[in-house]
C-alpha cells in the first residue's frame, strides 16, 4: 500500500527525515513512534502528498505521489497535526462539505455521511457547531474526515493527543476498528497506544527509522534481558546465598526496599524467564514475597538503548 | 463546478459566522451614514447640485475609505487564516485544483464584498425618492456606479487574496493590502488632480488612475479600458496567489 524509498526532507539547515525506507502492506496497522521532531509529521505530510520531498520516492496504492498526487489524494483520508477543523460549521455540513471536496458527488456524499456519522458516534451531535464540541467527539469528527470518501489508506497525526482517559479508550477503539477495513498509518508517542491499536511499528529518531518490528518482537527485543525484579522479605546475604549456585542467573542487584524487604534485580544468562525459578527459591526459603515482575520496557527506555546502540555503532 | 460552488460556499459562511464579517458591514454602513450626510448637507446648499453617484463616489472620499478599509478585512481571512488554523492542510490534501481555491476564495470575498454594498444602494434609492429629483440619480449612472463598485472591488480584494496566500497572519495579510490600496488611491489622486495633459507618463498615469476611473463610472460613463485594466490586475494578482500556493506545494 505505501512503499517509500530513500525519503529524504530538508528544511533549510534541518534535515527532518532522512533518507528512510519502509513499506506498509494493505490492512496493516503501522504506528509511527517517535518523540517530537523526530520527523514523524513531516513523512506523513509527504505521504499525503501536502508537501513535497527533497529527494525519494513513495508511491501510495502504485501511484507515485509526485506525478500523481491528485490520485493519491483520493485514495487517502488524512487527519493533520492537531486536527484542524473548521469550527464554525455544524458537523453534518462539514463532512458533507469535506465529502463534495474529495469528489463525491451529491448522493454519494450524503449516503456517505450518514455511513461516518454512524460509524464515528456522530449521531447525537452531527447538528452541533463545532467549536462546541468536547475534544474527544472533535476528534472523531477528525476521524469521520477522514473516513468519509472511503480512502483505501488512512494516515492520522496524533490522533489521540490530548484526550482525557475515557475519550482515549473510545478513539483508540474506533481506530481498531477501522483497521479492520482500512490500511491505517497512525503516529503517536505513547508506547501504550501503539500496542494496544498497532499490528507493526517504525520507530523514527532525528529522522531516521532505528527499528521496525511486529509490536511483540519489538517487545521481546528489547525486554532488558529477561531482566526480572522481585521484592522479597530476607536478608541480602540470604538472597545472595540462595541464588549464588543457580546456572540461570547471570547477576543480580539487591537494594533495600521500603519495610524489612529487599528488591532484587535478576538477569538471566540466556533471556529465559527466571520467574518461576525466583518463586521456586523463595518459597523453598519460606519467604514472602510482595512483587515478582518482569518490568516492561518504557518508549524513552527504547530509545535510549537504540540511542546508545547507534552511538556505539559509530565509533 | 460543483466543488467550486461547494467552496465558495464555505468561504461566505466562514465570512458571516465570523465578527470580521460583520465589522465589515458595521463599517460600511457608519461610512455610508457619513457620505449621507454630506449628501444631504450639499443637496441643500447648492442651487444646482451635481448628480449624487458624482458627490458620493467621485467628489467625495467615503467610497475610498470604504474600499480600503473593507477589502483588507474581508480577504485578509482567505488563507492566512486557514493557515494558522491547518485547515489548509486539509484542504489541500485532497483532490482540488489550485485554481480552483482560488478562484473560490476570489469569488467569495467579491460576493461579500458585493453584499455588504447593498445597504448603501438603499440609501441612494431613498434619496430619490426623497428628493423628487430622478435627474439626480439617473439609472446610467447608477449602473456605471455599480460597475466600478464590482471591477475596482476585484482590484483590491485580488490584492487582499494575494498578501493573504503570502502569510499565516491575518495582521500581516491586512496590513500589506491596507498599503497597497492606500499607495494606489494617494498616488491616483496625485496624478488624476495634476495637471497633465500633453505629457506622456502624465497621461498614462491618468489612464491607470483608478480615482478618475471611479469618476468616470459616476457620470455613467463605462470606458472599456478602463474595465481592461482592473480585470488583467485582477487576473494578474490571482495569477500571482495561483503560483505562490502551487510553488509551496511542489518546493
Amino acid at each position: 500500500m505505501i512503499e517509500v524509498q530513500n525519503l529524504t526532507k530538508r528544511y533549510p539547515g534541518r534535515t527532518a527525515v532522512d533518507g528512510i525506507s519502509f513499506t506498509v502492506g494493505r490492512g496493516e496497522v503501522v504506528g509511527f513512534l517517535g518523540p517530537n521532531g523526530a520527523g514523524k509529521s513531516t513523512t506523513m505530510r509527504i505521504l499525503s502528498s501536502f508537501m513535497p520531498a527533497t529527494s525519494g520516492t513513495v508511491r501510495i496504492a502504485g501511484y507515485d505521489v509526485f506525478h500523481q498526487p491528485d490520485e493519491v489524494r483520493c485514495r487517502i483520508g488524512y487527519m493533520p497535526e492537531n486536527n484542524p477543523l473548521h469550527i464554525d460549521m455544524r458537523v453534518r455540513d462539514y463532512l458533507k462539505f469535506r465529502a463534495r471536496l474529495k469528489g463525491l458527488g451529491i448522493g454519494r456524499s450524503r449516503q456517505r455521511v450518514d455511513r461516518v456519522i454512524e460509524q464515528c458516534g456522530l449521531k447525537d451531535v452531527e447538528k452541533r457547531i463545532i467549536g462546541q464540541l468536547s475534544k474527544g467527539y472533535r476528534q472523531r469528527v477528525g476521524l469521520a474526515d477522514a473516513l468519509v470518501h472511503d480512502p483505501d489508506l488512512i494516515i492520522l497525526d496524533e490522533p489521540t493527543i490530548g484526550l482525557d482517559p475515557h475519550q482515549l479508550r473510545s478513539v483508540r477503539a474506533l481506530i481498531k476498528e477501522l483497521g479492520r477495513q482500512h490500511t491505517v498509518l497512525l503516529s503517536t508517542h505513547i508506547l501504550t497506544e501503539v500496542e494496544m491499536t498497532c499490528s507493526r511499528v517504525l520507530i523514527l529518531n532525528q529522522g531516521r527509522i532505528l527499528a521496525a518490528d511486529r509490536v511483540e518482537d519489538l517487545e521481546s527485543r528489547f525486554s532488558q534481558d529477561g531482566r526480572v525484579v522481585a521484592e522479597i522479605d530476607a536478608t541480602p546475604e540470604a538472597i545472595r546465598e540462595a541464588f549464588r549456585d543457580l546456572p540461570e542467573v547471570a547477576a543480580l542487584e539487591i537494594q533495600a526496599a521500603a519495610g524489612a524487604f529487599q528488591r532484587v534485580a535478576f538477569t538471566p544468562k540466556s533471556g529465559q524467564d527466571l520467574r518461576p525459578l525466583v518463586f521456586e527459591q523463595v518459597r523453598q526459603h519460606d519467604w514472602s514475597l510482595r512483587e515478582l515482575t518482569r518490568p516492561r520496557l518504557s518508549l524513552e527506555d527504547i530509545f535510549i538503548q537504540l540511542t546508545q546502540k547507534k552511538k556505539g555503532g559509530d565509533l | 463546478m460543483g466543488v467550486f460552488l461547494t467552496l465558495v460556499r464555505r468561504e461566505l459562511g466562514a465570512a458571516f459566522n465570523s465578527l470580521t464579517g460583520y465589522v465589515v458591514v458595521a463599517i460600511t454602513l457608519l461610512l455610508a451614514g457619513f457620505g449621507l450626510m454630506d449628501i444631504v448637507q450639499r443637496l441643500n446648499s447648492d442651487r444646482t447640485p451635481s448628480p449624487i453617484p458624482e458627490i458620493f463616489f467621485a467628489d467625495g472620499i467615503v467610497f475610498w475609505l470604504i474600499l480600503i478599509l473593507t477589502t483588507p478585512v474581508i480577504t485578509m481571512r482567505t488563507f492566512a487564516a486557514e493557515k494558522a488554523l491547518g485547515t489548509y492542510e486539509a484542504l489541500m490534501t485532497t483532490p482540488v485544483g489550485e485554481w480552483q481555491v482560488v478562484l473560490a476564495k476570489f469569488t467569495g470575498s467579491l460576493v461579500f464584498y458585493l453584499l455588504s454594498w447593498s445597504p448603501l444602494i438603499g440609501v441612494l434609492i431613498v434619496l430619490r425618492q426623497v428628493t423628487q429629483q430622478p435627474q439626480l440619480l439617473d439609472p446610467w449612472a447608477m449602473c456605471g456606479v455599480l460597475t466600478g463598485i464590482a471591477c475596482i472591488g476585484s482590484t483590491f480584494l485580488s490584492i487582499g487574496v494575494f498578501a493573504s496566500s503570502l502569510t499565516r497572519s491575518q495582521i500581516i495579510a491586512a496590513m500589506t493590502s491596507l498599503l497597497i490600496g492606500i499607495g494606489m488611491w494617494t498616488l491616483s489622486l496625485r496624478f488624476s488632480q495634476a495637471d497633465t495633459t500633453g505629457d506622456r507618463l502624465g497621461r498614462l498615469m491618468d489612464h491607470l488612475s483608478v480615482t478618475h476611473h471611479m469618476q468616470d463610472f459616476a457620470r455613467g460613463v463605462i470606458d472599456g479600458r478602463a474595465l481592461v485594466f482592473h480585470l488583467s490586475v485582477t487576473f494578474f494578482f490571482l495569477f500571482l496567489t495561483q503560483r505562490v500556493i502551487e510553488m509551496r506545494r511542489w518546493k
